[in-house]
């Protein structure tokens, strides 16, 4: 039984369709990556997960349940830290923390919650206030407020922001160690590519509020595979042509002046053959070699970086 | 439920903000208690002028506590709901401008949950707002003036009321007026759900409740026939209600009465319904709200 | 010659009942002096009811003090009670005090007891007092009414009813009708509560308005020495 199941889930705020039919799944014990630039949709497809915003289309089920109707009893088993987690500032760590266990209808004792701090190693500053707290205490904090509840599934969205190396590394640790040792299903969203790579089993990449790609890491990683981005003069009509043939599967994405489609490396040559037999006016051909260049390639941000360096 | 409760008082007792109100009650009240312990008498005058040609002031025992507890309760008219919007306020959009918000409602707690325990953690605080208050300006001044029949002065009557008959009337107005404090909270807290700072909720209660105590008072009969049964500020006022008194046929007032109780009980219900209008809408919104916060 | 001696007798006979009727007004006020002057100073306990329109005042317990010749206090020991101005004149012993022109009013009739109406005009041109009109109970010399008009305090009026301190010219029952000045605060400054239901003012309420207190006397303590101190 998979632990999340979203399908075809759209959020639209007046205009703007943050999150358009989005269907994905996280089965028990993935390290799902979710990946995404800035203002991709992540963070918005997370906050529906967790109830913050209401869907205006699709379906979300954990743990085999409808989000919709069994709110209670699937949120006791998750635990989550949005984007900076943002505590009571003028309460101190220790209270911050036996504050969300009640919350999650747990009677901890102050040995058990001086525990879990203890795990994220905030023991000695447990009675300080949260004000005096850096942002790599508060991240920490965090942590330990999604895991005092012992939860099947957490959910960490943008969890490295504002940390330093030695945190970031911190954080990867726990994240393996909550999936190889404690079985743990972890969602994990970030923009920096590098830190998923190293960590997550499965992943989505996420622009424009739709699914650009999913996979295994592997997968993605398959040396043997490539992205290739061609640049061509009608779009429209070469997409069409493409459709059509038998690179119709391939076909990853559409741009303004470009179409991606992901194959096997040796069939760059045979691609580029069919395309031009098949009438689509290519002006150029790039594959992509490493999941970076995959993952800008699919958002379209080199073009960006081109702009300032050409 | 209760937990949520307790959780709920612990943030806001812990706030310092929350303490600021009850040091500024006790300021207000002793400022008052002082000025008129030193020239209560030119107040009493001032209330009492026109009548001093024809009738004896006894001023000094005029001057008593049950007195100036009626004078500090008549002065504190917006002040008070100020101190409770500042905290109802800040119920919903002080956790939105903390970012505490969305920890909160991804706990298995439901909204209306969440919002029913802010809610009653509002309504306790201002419970002890008022009895803090009655403490000072009822105890403390009968400590301080002593005890004596009360005068309340209307705009065209004069009530005397004997002292043994006053108590329950104050019991009676404090917890009148925990009520209509709670309609002031619970228009904050409803406005508290569409901001994301509650300086916003705040300044639009106090706001409401300056326009609509203003109207209550004019005398305009558009208004008075219109507006004015309707307004949550107008039916505020019914605390007073408990010392006006029934008379006989030759104006001898009657111990123990009350001019018109129905209307007192109108008012509270119509306040009460204010409190669940507010409320309920404050639920709904807020359970249909996008935390994005 | 007859003529004259015919014209004064009858001015004898007509006038000499109306100097007797002028005589015999003094003779009575003097008599009703004598009775009242056995008093010289009396505590009275009794019962206050406030009736004047604008306020709404319960019965109060009330203490009366008077020493003879002018001094009158009412006291409310236990609570608060507004006397009129001017109360000095609800005891009939002041009324009585000091020099006067003594014109005789007639008969008249209170609750089916003749009286005879007497008007005082006091001598002294600078007193409070400006004139006087007692109902006295021939027979009984006690006054049943005293209407006084003054300078400061316009009209005010004496009802008497008697019971056992008759006999001291002391009554049980005393209503005072006297003018009270227009009460009235701004609506911003008192903040009323408004419960909706109308209230007209009567039509014919000037700004002037009558008040009545009544004093039900229980018990005369009379003769027994009063301190200065009750007069404060």
């Amino acid at each position: 039984m998979p632990v999340i199941q979203v399908s075809h889930l759209s959020k639209q705020f007046r205009d703007i369709h943050a999150v358009d039919d989005l269907s994905f799944t996280v089965n028990e014990a993935d390290i799902y990556g979710f990946l995404g630039q800035n203002g991709a949709g992540k963070s918005t497809t997370i906050r529906m997960l967790l109830t913050l915003i209401a869907p205006s289309a699709g379906g979300i089920e954990l743990f085999g349940m409808d989000l919709r109707t069994h709110r209670k009893e699937i949120l006791r088993q998750v635990g989550a830290v949005i984007e900076r987690p943002d505590l009571y500032k003028y309460l101190s760590g220790l209270e911050n923390l036996s504050l969300f266990a009640k919350m999650s209808g747990l009677h901890t004792s102050r040995a058990q919650l001086m525990e879990q701090l203890e795990r994220v190693g905030l023991s000695d500053r447990a009675k300080s206030r949260v004000k005096t707290y850096s942002q790599g205490m508060k991240q920490r904090l965090g942590i330990a407020i999604a895991l005092v509840h012992d939860p099947q599934l957490i959910i960490l969205d943008e969890p490295t922001n504002g940390l330093d190396p030695q945190g970031i590394a911190d954080m990867r640790n726990l994240i393996l160690h909550l999936s190889r040792h404690l079985n743990k299903t972890v969602l994990v969203s970030s923009h920096l590519l590098s830190e998923i790579e190293q960590i997550a089993s499965r992943m989505l990449i996420i622009d424009k509020g739709r699914k650009v790609a999913e996979g295994t890491v592997q997968e993605m990683l398959d040396p043997a595979k490539t992205v290739v981005e061609v640049q061509v003069l009608h779009v429209a009509e070469s997409v069409e042509k493409i459709k059509k043939s038998a690179w119709g599967a391939s076909l990853q994405q559409v741009r303004t002046e470009s179409i991606v489609l992901q194959l096997h490396r040796d069939q760059v040559t045979q691609l580029n053959r069919d395309l031009v037999m098949m009438g689509v006016a290519v002006t150029g051909l790039q594959p992509r070699n490493s999941l970076e260049d995959y993952f800008l390639s699919l958002t379209g941000t080199n073009q960006h970086v081109a702009a300032f360096t050409n | 439920m209760w937990q949520l409760l307790q959780i709920e008082l612990f943030k806001i007792f812990r706030k310092p903000r929350t303490y600021i109100s009850f040091v500024a009650i006790a300021a207000m009240v002793i400022i008052v208690q002082i000025a008129l312990k030193f020239d209560g008498r030119s107040y009493v005058e001032f209330i009492l002028g026109s009548l001093k040609d024809s009738l004896e002031i006894p001023y000094d025992t005029i001057l008593n506590g049950y007195f100036v507890c009626f004078v500090i309760l008549n002065l504190l008219l917006i002040h008070i709901p100020l101190l409770i919007a500042l905290v109802a306020g800040d119920s919903v959009a002080g956790e939105a401008n903390m970012g505490t918000l969305r920890l909160l409602v991804t706990k298995p707690v439901s909204r209306t949950q969440l919002m029913l325990a802010k809610f009653m953690a509002t309504v306790l605080y201002t419970a002890l707002l008022l009895l803090w208050m009655a403490f000072l300006a009822l105890l403390l001044s009968v400590l301080l003036f002593g005890v004596n029949d009360i005068i309340v002065a209307r705009n065209d009557v004069l009530e005397v009321i004997k002292s043994n008959d006053v108590l329950w009337r104050y019991i009676a107005a404090f917890a009148y007026a925990t009520v209509a404090l709670t309609t002031v909270a619970a228009l904050a807290f409803l406005l508290s759900v569409f901001a994301e700072n509650s300086i916003g909720p705040i300044v639009s209660t106090i706001s409401i409740v300056i326009v609509f105590t203003i109207l209550s008072e004019m005398q305009i009969p558009l208004y008075d026939r219109t507006v004015k049964p309707w307004l949550f500020t107008s039916h505020m006022l019914a605390w007073k209600g408990f010392f006006y008194t029934q008379t006989d046929s030759t104006h001898t007032s009657i111990p123990g009465s009350i001019e018109n109780l129905p209307a007192i009980l109108r008012s509270f219900g119509i306040l009460m319904g204010y409190i669940v209008l507010f409320v309920g809408s404050a639920i709904v919104a807020f359970k249909k709200k996008d935390i994005l916060s | 010659m007859i003529k004259t001696i015919i014209t004064g007798w009858l001015l004898v006979l007509v006038g000499a009942p109306a100097f007797t009727y002028a005589q015999d007004a003094t003779l009575l006020v003097q008599q009703v002096r004598t009775k009242l002057d056995k008093v010289n100073d009396y505590e009275a306990a009794g019962v206050m009811k406030t009736d004047v329109s604008f306020m709404k005042v319960p019965a109060a317990d009330v203490k009366v003090y008077f020493r003879k010749p002018g001094k009158l206090k009412i006291k409310n020991e236990k609570g608060i009670s507004l006397v009129p101005k001017g109360s000095v004149s609800i005891s009939l012993n002041n009324l009585l005090s000091g020099k006067y022109q003594v014109l005789d009013g007639g008969m008249d009739t209170i609750a089916g007891v003749p009286v005879r109406i007497v008007k005082l005009l006091p001598l002294d041109d600078n007193g409070e007092v400006v004139l006087s009109t007692l109902y006295i109970d021939p027979a009984k010399l006690l006054i049943l009414r005293a209407k006084t008009t003054t300078r400061e305090s316009g009209t005010n009026e004496l009802e008497m009813s008697y019971g056992k301190y008759a006999a001291y010219a002391l009554p049980d029952r005393v209503v005072f009708t006297f003018n009270a000045q227009e009460y009235k605060l701004p609506k911003g400054v008192t903040f009323d509560y408004d419960d909706g239901s109308s209230k007209q003012k009567p039509a014919g309420e000037t700004k002037s308005q009558r008040g009545k207190i009544e004093i039900a006397y229980s018990s005369y303590t009379i003769n027994k020495g009063l301190p200065d101190t009750v007069f404060e």
